[in-house]
């Protein structure tokens, strides 16, 4: 019970941030707050789906590009750029998921990956549409939300949204199905779940919030870049949902936070911050391999 | 109720399975005993859909369901449990039984409602069938090996079942744990009214319980019969239970 009361203050002290932090550190929550929106996305098909989505961030880079492009290249209404963003994530969660649904486990990974790439190559090369390695740069976000502070509320109220939204949906019956499929697919379909039909659902989701996250990207840094959908960044998100616990609904949030709180310090002091992510990432596998709200739960549990 | 007619499986020019006959009636607690690598568990998977065979019939209720997927054949009212324990790790087991449940009734699509409230008294009653019901919130991953095998069966019996395989479902069990066990299989059946296909290595509990056998060797039928019957013909005690017996 007083784990669920943990969470409107949280929520409450989020909304004060604005009144006494300084406006890189509203910023930069701003940015722990997406991360956390993609990572949960993310574990949303990992940690309780089972499927090794190894380049999420596809779908992240693309909600992204389309609010960004809708923004610079159309006159359509922002609101409806914004609206966009996560339905051209979904229906590319749909174009890949169909092929990769077919695969399990490490091959869906691989292939999810290839085809991820292969998206990032386009937009990458793609000069005249997408500005290839420039990326798209000031673009013009609505007065209301221009402000650091008015872009951290409009992404804070919308991520909150969202992990509500994926939350009610892990504990509905298909977030149990997805889960019994994580297990033991197997048996799954003994108990007549079509499997990869639900796999698939998932995966659109997912997506669906990846770009979520993409498009609150947008309004927060008035940039996109090539970069947002290449591997790298992938497998950072991969690593905030190992580090924060893959078996909890809060840990890749948790894993999003201490990942960019570190790396914003760590890199005033060195630029092999990489190498310091690597030392993390072997602690955590070593010692804490459910991760550290993981260990947290598991700890409680046991009193 | 259930013909298999003639059916063979190879595994790259290894007959698993080859020319296999097996009926049974409504009713009846029928065993497929043999050897190991005889082919039983292959048979078992051919009849729910795992696999798929290379010639032959498998016929359900007047209804060929040969080619049948395994969630098609679960909604035929054909369920089973596995030789080696096969639950939902870190679901509690009461989730796992409510699982089964939720995809009989074509509820695994609901996105909105939370599933603490579906079919709550029909899953606590199965649970209490089988006795599991103290270990309700359990996670399915701490409990003991016994009791995950009665999970599984449990997990069976939420598909509303009449017809029900079970692929040695006393295996690794210790001797008390195995009559337990034998025990509720025979009390289920009463209950829910089922027609039961099993396999076992245990002869005391084969010739205990099933109401007929059917013996396997190499893939092939030996001998389909009452246990009277089996127990008498030459060509079973010589491939069987003559090796097992000594």
């Amino acid at each position: 019970m007083g784990k669920k009361g943990l969470i409107p203050i949280a929520f409450l002290l989020l909304l004060l941030f604005p009144f006494f932090l300084p406006r890189f550190y509203v910023y930069l929550s701003s940015l722990i707050l997406i991360h956390g929106l993609l990572a949960t996305s993310l574990n949303f098909v990992l940690g309780f789906g089972g499927m090794y989505q190894f380049h999420h961030c596809v779908f992240y880079g693309v909600g992204g590009y389309t609010t960004a492009l809708l923004l610079t290249k159309t006159s359509l209404s922002p609101f409806l750029a914004f609206l966009a963003a996560p339905f051209a994530s979904a229906i590319l969660s749909i174009l890949m998921g169909v092929i990769c649904v077919r695969l399990s486990k490490l091959y869906f990974g691989m292939l999810q990956i290839s085809l991820g790439s292969l998206v990032w190559a386009i937009v990458y090369r793609w000069y005249s549409f997408t500005g290839g390695d420039d990326g798209i740069h000031g673009i013009p976000i609505p007065h209301l939300l221009a402000s650091t502070n008015s872009a951290y509320y409009f992404t804070l109220v919308i991520t909150a949204l969202s992990m509500f939204a994926m939350y009610r949906m892990l504990v509905s019956p298909f977030g149990k199905t997805l889960q019994g499929i994580r297990d033991n697919p197997v048996r799954c379909e003994m108990i007549g779940v079509n499997v990869k039909l639900h796999q698939l659902l998932a995966l659109i989701i997912a997506g669906f919030f990846a770009g979520v996250a993409g498009m609150l990207f947008v309004i927060v840094d008035t940039t996109v870049f090539p970069e947002m959908l290449f591997w790298t960044l992938s497998l950072e998100v991969l690593i905030m949902c190992l580090v924060g616990g893959w078996f909890t609904f809060f840990g890749p949030l948790l894993g999003a936070a201490i990942l960019i709180i570190l790396r914003t310090i760590i890199s005033t002091y060195t630029v092999y911050w990489a190498l310091v992510l690597g030392v993390i990432m072997t602690l955590i596998i070593f010692f804490l391999p459910n991760g550290i709200l993981g260990y947290i739960e598991e700890k409680l549990k046991r009193g | 109720m259930l013909e298999v007619k003639g059916v063979s499986k190879s595994f790259d020019g290894f007959m698993a399975v080859s020319r296999a006959n097996l009926t049974v009636n409504k009713g009846e607690m029928v065993a497929v005993i043999g050897p190991n690598g005889a082919g039983k568990t292959t048979l078992f998977n051919l009849i729910s859909g795992i696999l798929k065979p290379d010639s032959g019939r498998i016929i359900y209720k007047g209804e060929d369901i040969t080619f049948l997927s395994p969630y098609e054949i679960f909604r035929k009212g054909i369920c089973r449990s596995f030789q080696i324990v096969n639950v939902f790790q870190r679901l509690t087991v009461f989730e796992n039984v409510q699982l089964s449940v939720l995809s009989r009734e074509k509820k695994t699509w609901n996105l909105l409602m939370p599933a603490k409230k579906f079919y709550v008294d029909e899953t606590e009653r199965i649970l209490e069938q089988v006795g599991l019901k103290e270990k309700r919130d359990t996670v399915a991953g701490f409990l003991s090996h016994g009791e995950q095998k009665i999970l599984e069966i449990a997990i069976a019996l939420g598909g509303k079942p009449e017809f029900v395989i079970l692929d040695e479902p006393t295996a690794g069990m210790s001797p008390e744990e195995t009559v337990m066990c034998m025990e509720l299989i025979k009390k289920l059946r009463h209950e829910m009214d089922l027609t039961i296909l099993f396999c076992e290595h245990d002869m005391d509990v084969v010739f205990g319980y099933a109401d007929r056998i059917m013996v396997m060797v190499r893939g092939e039928t030996v001998i389909e019969g009452t246990c009277d019957e089996v127990r008498c013909d030459t060509l079973v005690q010589e491939a069987y239970l003559g090796v097992s017996d000594e």
